[in-house]
């Protein structure tokens, strides 16, 4: 009986083994990411407006001009050569790069920039509002946009410095599609948008192989890219959204990089061989804002006091390790033109004199929606537990994403834990989301931090906003945004906090990863493995 | 003149089929239409314009009144079309057929591996009542029941494929298998088999193989106590005791008389089993990232994708409905009070 039982576990055992998979690295030449991929709602650049479909797009499509693999934080050329602004500073006219191939084959034309930017504004989706700042419409984008040769001119309405319509331009949305390719596949009318939501057609160094939605995301090399094909002849991102197997994934060597992991699973890895940590700045900021259509925080000595009543070293130092650093104004530390001034700390006795010399009536009890994830929750139970110090309870209300901001446009909230991240790299993208407002009216919605918390800035404030938009000087021009950070530090009903960090755990044979300050500069075209 | 009785049977099938499911779908519909949570900001996202977003509203019917709005759902899925999802922009039918066939591979050997195991564990256990078998098949179901599934999924990954190497990690298969062979089932070890491609198959088999016992055991747990509780009771029975004084076997006392008499009540049991099995467990699914339809109903509940969501209580709906009848048919089967 011994021996037949032994016989049989022995079989179980070898059986299993013989199932086991093989745990080689991956192949020189195959890039493996694990991340979590769910975001994504559509991959054509004319939708395409989450984090993911953001670093999908910038490895598939290239815009006129961009801020690249190479430096992240110079704008460069791309697939235009050269530009020129006009006198009269309305008009840029871009010369086109000979030779550039989309993925199909066919050479980029002008006809394509032309077509691109028409296909964005005319279907209308989420980020069309980054071209449509310039003043195109349906109606009149064949005006503003126009090409002859390899010369594309193009005209804007309204008072913009120069390096504002060459940031609009170097968007997401902005990304040239293979016009030919896209209309081919159109159906209904829908200038290819299906079509191009399984499939890429741009000039970028990569070529979508397959896509399927919060499953996987494979890439190919762009054999003809006008900057070299990749070394990586694929990039396979496998979906996983959670990051304690993704680290079991990267441990095991079944994938290069893992992207999701939390502090405590970064930590784990320090001293994993073959395994390293790398961190990349970002562009998004964090904060907690009051809503000015609740009485109880109307007061300006209420939001002074906050200032005070947050535990920004704490919370960095533990909750927040490595991914987060204290920053607090509204443009990111690494950009031209941010304000990197700390002058708040923590404070709560100062927090109280503040309150106590306005006569500010205490307590003050109001909600603090947060979103239901690491580390927001975290972060909202420090803020309640600081805030108590000075008398104002927090009640934490945790809900979805889609929850959050739900209540959030509404203005139905009372305070609010959120974040915010530049949709293009100028400084007013968040300036006029931080310190203008145009029509403070329940009907007048704009998706800004201003008018989300019912706040009209003071009248000065937002004419400086408008000035530094169309300022012709560079250096004078950042010197308004710095003067615009520091107002709002000063007078603004809502408190910045930290920027975010991204960690990146990652095989040490691989070389070359590009993760800039938003997702549209996720880069994979220069990575090596030795 | 009256309907042959098979006919009225199928007619009354159809009908009860047809109510349950518009009952399941109005439900699901009004508590999506009341949630908190912005459909349209799902799809445009937080930073767009008021009339990009006035348009969409418009595209997906919302400012019809919500029976109006039903009513046009109800229409669409009388013609098979569930809509497009919001959250990626694609037919729901799409997603489904690619969802559900992972959760039906998953949970048919999960519920094979726990009838295999649960069911002899609680004769077992109940033959051998107090013993130490008895003893161990109840420490098995506790475990089963208390512990986490997220806690004993993510201990197993630790164990099995990140200490031991026996099992692939998360995924369907591994990276460089992916579409090898062609989808026909949409069931990998299927697919792979029909092709003949064994390196496939042994791949997709050693990841699915930990996710499956995992839901296999939380089915085991089930089962056994229930087939111990069944069989405790046929085995006190009388004709029981008669069996044993007319000198039958034990073998034969307990499989061919007791559990014999089981075979109805566990039938239902593991009918229920697989179908919260089949419904997708969604935790199981996001640990082994197993492109299921769990997580895909609750990504899209949270995002209010309601045309996914609905999507996929029919097919949640329509698996209850048809387990309950394969139940009721085997009844017959084993039962002839039942014919």
């Amino acid at each position: 009986m011994f021996t037949l039982r032994s016989t049989l576990a022995s079989a179980c055992i070898a059986a299993t083994l013989a199932m086991s998979p093989s745990l080689a690295e991956t192949p020189s030449d195959v890039l493996v990411v694990a991340q979590n991929i769910d975001d994504i709602v559509t991959i054509d650049p004319a939708s395409a407006y989450e984090f993911t479909s953001g670093e999908y797009v910038a490895n598939t499509y290239d815009t006129l001009v961009r801020y690249d693999a190479m430096d992240t934080t110079v704008l460069a050329p791309a697939l235009a050569t050269e530009w020129s602004v006009d006198a009269a500073n309305k008009t840029v006219a871009f010369t086109l790069r000979d030779g550039v191939k989309f993925h199909s084959g066919n050479p980029l034309r002008g006809a394509d920039v032309v077509g691109s930017w028409t296909r964005v504004v005319a279907l209308d989706k989420a980020p069309s509002f980054i071209l449509t700042q310039l003043g195109w419409t349906a109606d009149n984008i064949d005006e503003m946009v126009t090409t002859e040769g390899n010369a594309v001119t193009v005209r804007y309405e309204g008072d913009f410095a120069p390096s504002f319509v060459l940031n609009v331009l170097a968007a997401r949305p902005a990304s040239i599609v293979d016009m030919e390719t896209v209309m081919a596949n159109e159906v209904d009318g829908d200038m290819g948008h299906a079509w191009m939501n399984k499939n890429s057609a741009g000039t970028g160094p990569f070529k979508l192989v397959t896509y399927r939605p919060a499953e996987i995301l494979t890439l190919e090399a762009h054999a003809d890219y006008y900057q070299g094909a990749p070394s990586m002849s694929r990039v396979v991102v496998q979906h996983n959204p959670e990051g304690a197997s993704q680290r079991l994934q990267l441990v095991a060597g079944d994938v290069d990089i893992a992207k999701n992991l939390d502090p405590n699973q970064v930590a784990g890895l320090t001293d994993e061989e073959g395994v390293r940590i790398e961190t990349y700045p970002q562009a998004a900021v964090h904060w907690i804002s009051f809503n000015q259509k609740v009485d109880a925080l109307t007061d300006p000595a209420v939001w002074a006091a906050a200032r005070y009543l947050v535990d920004y070293e704490g919370m960095a130092g533990s909750l927040l390790d490595g991914q987060m650093k204290v920053h607090q104004a509204f443009w990111p530390d690494g950009f031209p033109g941010a304000l990197t001034d700390t002058p708040f700390s923590y404070d709560p006795e100062k927090a109280k004199q503040i309150l106590a010399d306005a006569g500010v009536q205490l307590p003050i009890n109001v909600t603090l929606d947060v979103i239901s994830a690491t580390p927001f929750v975290d972060m909202a139970q420090s803020l309640q537990s600081s805030f108590a110090q000075a008398g104002i309870n927090l009640e934490i209300v945790a809900g979805t994403g889609a929850q959050v901001i739900t209540k959030y446009r509404a203005r139905t909230h009372e305070a609010m834990l959120l974040y915010w991240g530049p949709d293009f790299m100028d400084p007013h993208s968040n300036a006029k989301a931080f310190a203008f407002n145009a029509d403070n009216s329940d009907d007048k919605y704009a998706s800004t931090t201003t008018w989300r918390n019912a706040w009209m800035p003071p009248e000065e404030m937002n004419a400086k906003a408008m000035a530094a938009l169309g300022e012709q000087d560079p250096d004078k021009r950042l010197g308004m945004y710095l003067d615009l950070q520091r107002e709002t530090q000063a007078e603004a009903p809502f408190v910045i906090m930290f920027q975010a960090i991204k960690q990146v755990a990652m095989r040490d044979n691989i070389k070359g990863f590009v993760n800039g300050a938003t997702s549209d500069y996720v880069f994979y075209r220069l990575v090596e493995k030795n | 003149m009256p309907l042959p009785n098979w006919l009225r049977t199928t007619l009354l099938t159809l009908g009860s089929i047809a109510v349950t499911l518009l009952g399941l779908l109005f439900v699901t519909f009004v508590i999506g239409r009341v949630m908190p949570i912005d459909p349209v900001l799902a799809i445009v996202g937080e930073r767009a314009s008021q009339s990009t977003y006035d348009a969409v509203f418009q595209e997906l019917g919302l400012d019809k009144p919500l029976i109006v709005q039903f009513g046009y759902y109800i229409w669409d899925v009388i013609r098979l079309d569930f809509g497009t999802s919001l959250l990626n922009a694609r037919p729901v039918s799409e997603d489904l057929a690619r969802v559900f066939p992972a959760t039906l591979e998953l949970a048919t050997l999960g519920i094979f591996i726990g009838i295999v195991l649960g069911v002899p564990l609680g004769v077992v256990a109940a033959v051998r009542k107090g013993s130490w078998i008895d003893q161990v098949a109840r420490v098995v179901a506790l475990v089963g029941y208390s512990m986490p599934i997220f806690w004993l999924g993510l201990m197993g990954l630790l164990i099995f494929y990140g200490i031991l190497g026996w099992v692939g990690g998360p995924g369907r298969v591994g990276i460089f298998y992916v579409d090898v062979v062609p989808s026909v089932t949409g069931m990998i070890l299927i697919d792979a088999a029909l092709d003949g491609n064994w390196d496939v198959f042994k791949n997709a088999f050693s990841h699915i193989i930990l996710p499956a016992s995992l839901l296999g055991y939380y089915s085991l747990a089930y089962i056994s106590r229930m087939t111990r509780s069944f069989m405790l009771e046929q085995l006190s029975a009388e004709y029981i005791t008669t069996a044993r004084v007319k000198g039958m076997s034990e073998w034969d006392v307990v499989w061919k008389h007791a559990f014999k008499n089981i075979r109805v009540q566990l039938i239902t049991v593991i009918a229920l089993s697989y179908a919260n099995l089949l419904e997708g467990s969604v935790l199981t699914e996001i640990i082994f990232s197993w492109p299921g339809i769990g997580s895909y109903i609750t990504t899209a509940l949270l995002s209010a994708d309601m045309n996914a969501v609905l999507g996929g209580t029919v097919v949640v709906g329509l698996i209850f409905i048809m387990l309950n009848i394969f139940s009721d048919l085997l009844y017959k089967v084993f039962d002839p009070r039942a014919r």
